[in-house]
């Protein structure tokens, strides 16, 4: 029997699973999946919980319910791989042999990198919201708060969806116009980048959103620490900006894992072949998802594309003909902007986020890089699709590759 | 897109003033650069831009956090050699392409 294995049952390990259990024959290949944790968790609803439009129970299900029959599940933390023999080691001792191997272990927040920032306020003043326990405790903050600074810090490069933070300071925005109480509310968006998104377009068309909705963005801030004493961040160079709230985005990591096997770079993110999505160590291993050093964003929509791309490369690899298949970075991020609105970007490695029409030129239903109702429903609705059919590895009718067609090319 | 001369080297450079091949960068072109910018460049710079090009040649993502655990220096006496915004400035000097910082 040959033997597949797979780290991590997130939403990339799990996609994996259940393509390749689809595609190889029962009799011929094992496949193991293995994650330390039993819940599966929707990331992107954690952005709803600070403001009561998402609950726990909504973003929760048990790992389980999404691993097919015929592949074993195996609950356990994962010690290293040893790639020059073909074994992963579990810290209980068990040593499990692949073939093949996929790497899916994600990322995670560091806030212990940033000196303060898990000091004597944290999760009293200061939350994140990358985590359920965060988000939810930021929920119970906001229920009696009486307003203040509100203060969103981007800590470092490359954190799990790039849009989430503008996603926090509109909705938040919105949120505190409802309460009557918008007057009461500073809002400063912190960021190291020097506009609101990475991107020159979207950055153009983002700050202005936040322009009109009074939101203030502080740029090139890279935080040193957190001064708990006197509620304020303080950057290298010495800035500070003083807090009543602060609404942090961590430092974010791959798995120690990935360092302790000497598969990642200095942030345990696992080099990674930007087109074919092989380690650059080992032949037989490929990565998907946010474990990645990949020069694109770390979201959901990027695994979903690069899962077609590693099971096509993958069976090449397996039945010994050319890699087929080239990933071009593709992302196609929804963003809410507050108020029953939402924008929708779409971009790859070479393309930066242009106006237009998605999926259908001219047509949509979803407008690029401009707000609409329609974008938000798109961003509901996708809830429903990540349970039902991304997760299961089923077709969705949006090409891997990004597309020209529906975007406009001349400037807004 | 743009030709300059810079201490007697012909550069190509993009709208926002990086050089786009880094085969034309020289010690004396990184200092005419940087003196544009007001910024006279010691031998603890250009130890940072080694560096830099170093790890942008073999295909790493640079952060600020990799400068600080490159043994050159640390972050604060990274915005000490660059002030203001060090990463854009230091890969401008050291003929790299500005960091996209990710997406």
């Amino acid at each position: 029997m040959k033997k597949l294995v797979i780290l991590g049952a997130g939403t990339g390990g799990t996609i994996m699973a259940n393509k390749m259990r689809k595609e190889l024959a029962r009799d011929e290949w094992d496949i193991t999946i293995i994650d330390k944790y039993k819940t599966h968790y929707y990331q992107p609803g954690f952005l709803f919980i600070p403001f009561g439009m998402y609950k726990k129970r909504d973003v929760i299900k048990p790992k389980a319910d999404f691993i097919p029959y015929g592949v074993e599940l195996i609950y356990a933390d994962i010690d290293k791989v040893d790639g020059e023999n073909n074994k992963v080691l579990l810290q209980d001792g068990v040593v499990l042999n692949y073939d093949y191997l996929i790497i899916a272990t994600g990322t995670k927040i560091v806030p212990e990198e940033t000196p303060g920032l898990k000091g004597e306020l944290w999760r009293k003043n200061i939350f994140d919201y990358y985590t359920i326990e965060g988000s939810s405790a930021l929920a119970d903050f906001f229920k009696t708060w009486e307003g203040g600074d509100l203060v969103l810090n981007i800590a470092e490069n490359p954190i799990k969806c790039p849009v989430a933070p503008l996603e926090f300071v509109m909705f938040a925005d919105a949120f505190f116009v409802e309460r009557g109480m918008r007057d009461k509310v500073n809002i400063h968006y912190v960021t190291p980048m020097s506009g609101a998104f990475t991107k020159p377009r979207a950055s153009k068309v983002l700050g202005g959103l936040l322009k009109e909705k009074n939101i203030n963005i502080i740029p090139d801030f890279y935080i040193e620490k957190v001064d708990n004493e006197n509620k304020k961040i303080v950057s290298y160079d010495e800035k500070e900006v003083p807090f009543d709230c602060l609404v942090t985005i961590p430092v974010h990591m791959g798995d120690s894992m990935i360092g302790r096997s000497g598969l990642g770079d200095d942030m345990d993110f696992a080099l990674t072949d930007k087109f074919t999505l092989q380690s650059d160590k080992f032949d037989n291993i490929f990565i998907i998802g946010d474990a990645a050093n990949l020069p694109t964003s770390k979201a959901g929509s990027v695994v979903h594309f690069s899962a077609e791309i590693v099971f096509e490369n993958m069976m090449c690899s397996i039945e010994g003909r050319p890699y087929t298949a080239k990933f071009d970075g593709h992302s196609n991020c929804y963003i809410e902007t507050g108020f029953g609105k939402g924008a929708l970007i779409d971009f790859n490695y070479d393309t930066e986020p242009l106006p237009g029409f998605f999926p259908f030129p001219g047509i949509g239903p979803f407008g690029l890089l401009k707000e609409t109702r329609m974008n938000h429903y798109g961003k509901l609705l996708f809830r429903w699709i990540y349970w039902h059919i991304l997760l299961k590895g089923k077709e969705m009718p949006i090409s891997a590759h990004m597309t020209m067609a529906g975007k406009k090319t001349h400037d807004i | 897109m743009a030709e300059k001369t810079y201490a007697g080297v012909t550069v190509n450079m993009d709208d926002e003033g990086y050089m786009t091949d880094a085969s034309q960068w020289t010690k004396e072109v990184a200092a005419e650069i940087a003196k544009e910018d007001g910024l006279d460049l010691t031998d603890k710079h250009f130890d940072v831009l080694e560096f830099i090009r170093e790890k942008v040649s073999s295909g790493a993502t640079l952060t600020i956090r990799a400068i600080g655990k490159s043994g050159h220096t640390d972050i604060k006496g990274f915005y000490k050699l660059f002030p203001g915004a060090p990463l854009k400035k230091a890969t401008k000097f050291a003929g790299v392409p500005k960091p996209s910082s990710c997406v």
